[in-house]
């Protein structure tokens, strides 16, 4: 038995004893260890061990499983509510930080469910995307300050473009994959991921945990990362990547480091991130040689002549003085700044971290987006804006807004089976995606995961195509920054002012 | 209009590698400074570039040009603050001298070769290098081999701040730092694997360390030739006696670093030695509740 606690379960395992079948599926597909069988071969359920993930209710052949939120009651208090007084006695027995995953599950006000779209009526027509071509191709990467189309050799030949470009990303959709490191997701995440990129024209993300060998064949659309701990960085890793991202913070734990337990440090993530099995892999808050918008070009400049001059993304958290940061990101030399916002997803943070620190994407595009137009430095980076995208209706907003592109992580892996139980942090992933045990990342099979990501990524592709032709326009390029075309609902008057958009009713 | 080509303005852009993209690669135009391309003359294996005034992105695409075709030794004269040099190459054999004081991030993310500075370096030497040598005739800076996972730095003066900052190990790779003088603050803070030795050989009145020794660390060695305060130490190492082995591995590498520096080893192995050691390799194994 495990110690006395006041936490009492948060969900009830309910099992219909009549159709149930006794095949003990449910024990062996729990990551959690929740179930055991009696003499009888019942599986008995230990409610408290249960995370609601669902793996036992989808495999269970009868259907015969149910979980349902503990209707245990609370003497009511807004103030002191029921999830606080469980924090309080888990910090009682322990004595420790409390520890959580995914982005934050608090009721802050999401701006983007604040926004509506335009359309055309009568004397704009709309556009119909099935039967006219439809630009989502999205280049990443810096923009010159001004273009020179020449003649010929000044012979009056053709036309062409005499400026000489910086290197870009291109992008098929203005979607790429989130960061997301092999160590906090499993190996069969990765190659799901890298097949998925490569099949939608997008990129994924390694995450600053190194890149594994099996995904060499995709490293043309792989960003690899280069953070603090500095983890399986080394040249011919900076070299495989189309692209390098210096991780300076991550959205749903701004201003931390991260720290992978010793744990989940087996062979081939030792390997990976070239560190002893077993040992803490510990990554610094700040990398120790920035401590300055000089310093960061130092290390962007270091990648840049590592790598031939590739591309160079820095992805910063959205933080109070975001405009200033990214403003200061993109003098540094970046190509690309990754703005995260404070609702994103994380393998693991600290909860008073992910809940309580930061600033919403959706104000952190308008605002950075701004400060540069007005500083003359906009095309000098592309914008990329994550944290807290969850579907194509927030893409088409943050795109109006004023980002380039946006970054997806969460939604990949709930089309890859993820229920978001926010637990990836105790490595027990009962679906094989923030895990490393064997028996369970068995589960995901690589191929199955990639279709699903690259079908979730077509069906919002066409999404966006569908909005764009309401909104009249035929090039993703052409909403950009358009705040034009959002009206807000429900916002004040601040809010709207900040994010330079006006309330619904009032025209144009 | 029709500019003629003189006329064209042509918008300056660093120079790219063909990239998966199909965007054709720009190249160095107009406008960038030190454009011009520093004298190379050869002598046999090896060759020389005079540095002098030239710009670091033109100076390292010379490097690489001649380490590409087949040069074991590259002579830098006349370096003056040139950031980025041996900046990610990867090649055993190769030898880059530098003749005068090179810029930061010398041999960041390097991969084998051989660097040997004749004068002071800045800071940043050795930044997640991953195999190869760094000698450094003089005085080096701050953050010493951030990251480093492999290879030897053997600076033969002092360093500055931060130096062997999450200097890791990994399977045969296993990264040396050996200083001759002093080190200032946080000397190898949050390191993870590896070994430093800290010499404090000449006449200073300077401490031979700084504060916060150690700070966050929790893997490697710390070896240091004289005695260290309590006060200095962060508060996850202790110092103890080295034992055999540790006098063993202390040695060795003294004995190489005396070689490449041409110090007398038996003079600076007659000091006792002190070793700063982690006391757990994992100091948050109990910070979280779960």
């Amino acid at each position: 038995m495990a110690e006395m606690t006041f936490v009492r379960p948060e969900f009830r395992v309910r099992i219909d004893r009549e159709a149930c079948i006794k095949c003990g599926r449910c024990v062996h597909q729990c990551g959690w260890g929740v179930y055991h069988l009696d003499a009888d071969d019942r599986p008995m359920p230990d409610h408290s061990k249960c995370a609601a993930c669902h793996r036992c209710v989808t495999f269970c052949p009868a259907d015969a499983i149910t979980i349902e939120k503990n209707p245990l009651a609370y003497k009511e208090s807004d103030s002191m509510s029921s999830a606080l007084r469980k924090a309080v006695w888990r910090q009682a027995e322990t004595g420790g930080v409390l520890l959580t995953g995914m982005g934050t599950d608090k009721p802050y006000l999401r701006i983007f469910d604040h926004l509506l779209l335009d359309a055309c009526q009568v004397t704009n027509p709309s556009i119909d995307p099935l039967r006219e071509p439809m630009e989502l191709r999205t280049f990443l990467g810096r923009k010159p300050d001004s273009i020179v189309v020449g003649y010929g050799n000044g012979d009056g030949g053709p036309p062409k473009l005499l400026t000489e470009l910086d290197p870009q990303l291109m992008l098929e959709t203005p979607i790429v994959f989130g960061g997301m490191s092999f160590g906090s997701v499993s190996l069969n995440v990765h190659r799901a991921l890298a097949m998925a990129a490569k099949a939608s024209g997008t990129f994924m993300n390694t995450g600053e945990g190194g890149l594994h060998a099996d995904l060499e064949p995709y490293q043309d659309n792989i960003i690899v990362q280069c953070a603090s701990g500095r983890f399986g960085v080394h040249a011919d890793y900076l070299q495989a990547g189309a692209a390098v991202e210096i991780k300076i913070g991550q959205g749903a734990k701004p201003g931390i480091g991260g720290h992978l337990p010793g744990e989940k440090i087996d062979e081939q993530v030792s390997t990976t991130r070239m560190i002893p099995q077993g040992t803490d892999a510990l990554s610094p808050a700040p990398h120790h040689d920035i401590y300055s918008i000089e310093d960061l070009r130092q290390l962007i400049y270091a990648i840049k002549e590592a790598t031939g001059y590739k591309p160079v993304s820095v992805k910063i958290a959205c933080v109070h003085n975001v405009a200033a940061i990214a403003s200061g990101v993109v003098r540094a030399g970046a190509d690309i700044v990754y703005l995260d916002g404070f609702k994103g997803g994380t393998g693991a943070a600290p909860t008073i971290i992910r809940d309580h620190v930061g600033i919403p994407i959706e104000i952190a595009i308008a605002v950075v987006d701004q400060r540069l137009r007005d500083e003359g430095i906009r095309n000098r980076a592309s914008i990329v804006a994550a944290g807290g995208i969850r579907s194509s209706a927030d893409i088409v907003k943050a795109i109006a807004l004023g980002a380039d592109a946006c970054g997806v992580g969460t939604a990949l892996l709930v089309a890859m089976g993820c229920h978001v139980c926010q637990k990836c942090h105790t490595g027990c992933c009962s679906w094989g995606i923030t895990t490393q045990r064997p028996e369970l990342t068995r589960r995901l099979d690589p191929e199955w995961g990639a279709e699903r990501v690259s079908n979730l990524i077509r069906a919002w592709s066409h999404e966006i195509a569908e909005v764009l032709g309401a909104v009249g326009v035929n090039a993703i390029e052409s909403l950009r920054g358009s705040r034009e075309r959002l009206r807000a609902l429900g916002l004040d008057q601040t809010t709207m002012d900040i994010i330079g958009v006006k309330p619904a009713g009032v025209g144009h | 209009m029709t500019p003629s080509s003189e006329s064209v303005r042509r918008v300056p852009t660093g120079p790219a590698r063909r990239g998966p993209t199909g965007i054709e690669p720009a190249r160095i135009t107009a406008g960038q400074p030190g454009l011009e391309s520093g004298l190379v003359t050869r002598d046999g294996d090896t060759a020389h570039i005079d540095a002098r005034g030239v710009y670091y992105k033109t100076l390292n695409e010379q490097i690489r040009e001649l380490v590409g075709a087949g040069v074991s030794t590259v002579a830098l004269d006349n370096v003056n603050g040139q950031r980025y040099i041996g900046a990610g190459i990867s090649a055993d054999h190769l030898t880059i001298l530098v003749n005068g004081v090179p810029g930061n991030d010398l041999a960041a993310f390097m991969d084998g070769p051989t660097v040997i500075v004749d004068d002071n370096a800045q800071d940043g030497i050795a930044n997640t290098m991953n195999r190869g040598l760094v000698v450094v005739r003089g005085d080096a800076g701050d953050v010493v081999g951030y990251g480093m996972r492999g290879g030897r730095v053997y600076v033969r003066g002092d360093v500055g701040y931060r130096v062997g900052i999450h200097m890791k190990a990994y399977g045969e790779q296993h990264p040396v730092i050996v200083i001759g003088g002093r080190a200032r603050d946080f000397f190898g803070e949050y390191m993870a694997g590896g070994e430093m030795i800290l010499l404090g050989l000449g006449d200073s009145s300077e401490p031979l360390l700084g504060s916060y020794v150690g700070t966050g660390m929790h893997g490697g060695v710390i070896y240091v030739r004289g005695s260290v305060q309590g006060h200095q130490l962060g508060k996850e190492v202790s110092v103890v006696d080295p034992s055999p082995e540790d006098t063993a591995r202390i040695e060795e590498l003294v004995t190489d670093f005396c070689r490449v520096h041409g110090f007398d080893e038996t003079e600076v192995l007659s000091q006792p030695f002190g070793k700063i050691a982690p006391f757990t390799h994992r100091p948050y194994g109990k910070l979280y509740a779960y």
